[in-house]
């Protein structure tokens, strides 16, 4: 008999301290050991982690009125500028921003050693943030300039905000030419020198629910060492399900737009990150819980390392030159071996996303969830699935 | 008798002088380059393994010489408050000196084996991989 379970139901042994949460690697190893139907008939919820860089990140800030009042229409944090045609004293904090006055690739490669995704962290650890900022005057706000200090507990409200984060899967990179290349995935040596990737494999949250059958908007999460929520479905949600001859692959293009008070949130799992010729960015640590509503859920949440698989990429020329197509698919069990093969040549991988840091966000949200602290959410409305056929547009130039 | 790691450093003056030679020839050494960056108009580095019973008057040759003599694991440093364990690092280290354990896949740095080709202080997301000198 196949099991059927409610949300309430669960919250509901939450609550007394009786529910089964296991993480996604444990779920694994029940299934192993007493197959699927077992495991999800004993399993109530399921906990996910990924940390890696998620660049489309960021975090409004609203600051605070000065005296004489001011509008402020350039505002930087520690010389990184922020966002701010929004209201008088808001402003939007960007991930990938960087200071004015960096040398950026001029001489090649940049180091990018502090940009945005710095500032949040400095924010988080509560460290002293220079804040400067330019108004024009008008009657209502006529200051013109501030330079001070503030703290994060200064402000009003410091909302993280992130509109592309957990990326269902991404791109394992690799470089065919004869050059070095430096990119959103690292340094790409050339003839096949290395390859990168970034995804936590099993442990990834929407590896983890591919159909979105639980995940959805208002989904309360683990985000940045704190307790943030499912905001809508993140920018370039395209959701999909690879596959090759019949054989599903795993999901690939689903994205989420998060959200928490980043006062409750952590300099642990809010990590500046620089790469390279590239730029800087923000690492964020978030944690899904899988309610296990039934026995299809739990046999996508325990997909294992060797079922799900990224695509191989060519960083080198394919990928800048937006050149469709891949050089294959790639498991993640291979991946995490450190060695794969690409075009009959065994090539070094390693991961830009943190295993261990993963591993101890969804063994983080288990311990809420045990100790009745988490209670799970229904999402109030479903995110696309790849049934919904969401087609991504490129720019069209006149 | 294990052999003694050695990181040299050198200006332009020595770039041209034929300083390997002499500790071979001069104070009968046994050396292995293990990675050299010399070019005739910029300063140089150089990675050695060196085993003899002069080594020391060897080195010292060098030090008079002008050349900075450093014991090789003293040269790279991991922040480890800084290091996330990504693991970003172990696709690029020449040597394995940063590696992955299985399956933790938790980041390991073994200090012997590094060459202080500096790849990792650059590469390293975090800026984790740090130079002491």
């Amino acid at each position: 008999m196949s099991v059927e379970k409610t949300y309430a139901e669960i919250n509901a042994k939450i609550k007394e301290g009786l529910a089964v949460v296991v993480t996604a690697e444990e779920l694994i190893a029940l299934v192993a050991e007493k197959g699927l139907s077992k495991a999800a008939q004993e399993v109530d919820v399921v906990t996910t982690g990924t940390f890696a860089p998620m660049c489309s990140s960021g975090a409004f800030l609203s600051l605070g009125h000065t005296k004489p009042r001011m509008k402020m229409q350039k505002v930087w944090l520690n010389g990184v500028g922020a966002y701010t045609g929004i209201a008088a004293v808001d402003a939007y904090i960007g991930a990938a921003e960087l200071p004015e006055d960096d040398p950026l690739n001029s001489n090649y490669p940049g180091e990018f050693r502090y940009g945005g995704g710095h500032v949040i962290q400095d924010l988080v650890a509560r460290k002293p943030i220079k804040l400067k900022a330019l108004g024009y005057g008008t009657d209502c706000y006529p200051r013109r300039n501030l330079e001070t200090t503030i703290t994060l507990d200064e402000m009003n409200e410091a909302i993280l905000f992130n509109p592309r984060n957990a990326y269902q899967n991404y791109n394992c990179a690799v470089n065919l030419t004869d050059r070095t290349v430096y990119t959103y995935m690292g340094m790409l040596k050339p003839h096949l020198g290395n390859a990168n990737f970034s995804t936590s494999g099993q442990l990834s949250p929407l590896l983890k629910d591919p159909y979105f059958k639980t995940i959805g908007v208002g989904t309360k999460i683990f985000l940045g060492g704190g307790v943030g929520y499912v905001a809508w479905n993140g920018t370039q949600h395209f959701p999909s399900m690879m596959s090759d001859s019949s054989q599903e692959l795993g999901g690939a293009g689903g994205t989420l737009a998060v959200m928490g008070d980043l006062k409750q949130m952590s300099p642990r799992w809010l990590v500046g990150t620089s790469f390279l010729g590239y730029g800087a960015t923000l690492s964020v640590g978030i944690g899904v819980p899988i309610p296990i509503l039934n026995e299809e859920i739990a046999r996508y949440a325990a997909k294992t390392d060797e079922e799900l698989f990224a695509p191989i990429v060519d960083y080198g020329e394919a990928y800048p030159a937006f050149t469709p197509g891949n050089l294959g698919y790639v498991s993640y069990a291979d991946l995490k071996s450190g060695k794969i093969q690409v075009n009959g040549k065994e090539i070094i991988s390693a991961p830009l996303s943190s295993m261990p840091r993963a591993r101890e966000i969804a063994a983080t949200l288990k311990s809420w969830i045990q100790k009745g602290e988490f209670l799970l959410t229904e999402p109030v409305k479903s995110l696309p699935s790849p049934s919904d056929g969401i087609i991504a547009h490129s720019i069209k130039e006149d | 008798m294990s052999p003694k790691r050695i990181v040299l450093r050198f200006g332009t003056d020595i770039s041209v002088k034929p300083i390997i030679y002499r500790l071979v020839k001069d104070y009968d050494l046994v050396v292995n380059i293990v990675k050299a960056d010399v070019n005739p108009q910029k300063e140089g580095t150089m990675v050695l393994e060196v085993i003899g019973d002069q080594s020391e008057d060897g080195l010292n040759y060098l030090r008079n010489l002008g050349v900075s003599v450093q014991d090789l694991n003293q040269g790279i440093v991991r922040n480890e408050e800084k290091c996330v364990m990504c693991g970003a690092c172990t696709g690029i280290c020449p040597t394995g000196a940063l590696y992955m354990e299985r399956p933790s896949m938790e980041v390991r740095f073994d200090g012997d084996q590094c060459i202080v080709c500096l790849l990792c202080t650059k590469v390293c997301p975090m800026r984790a991989m740090e130079v002491h000198l």
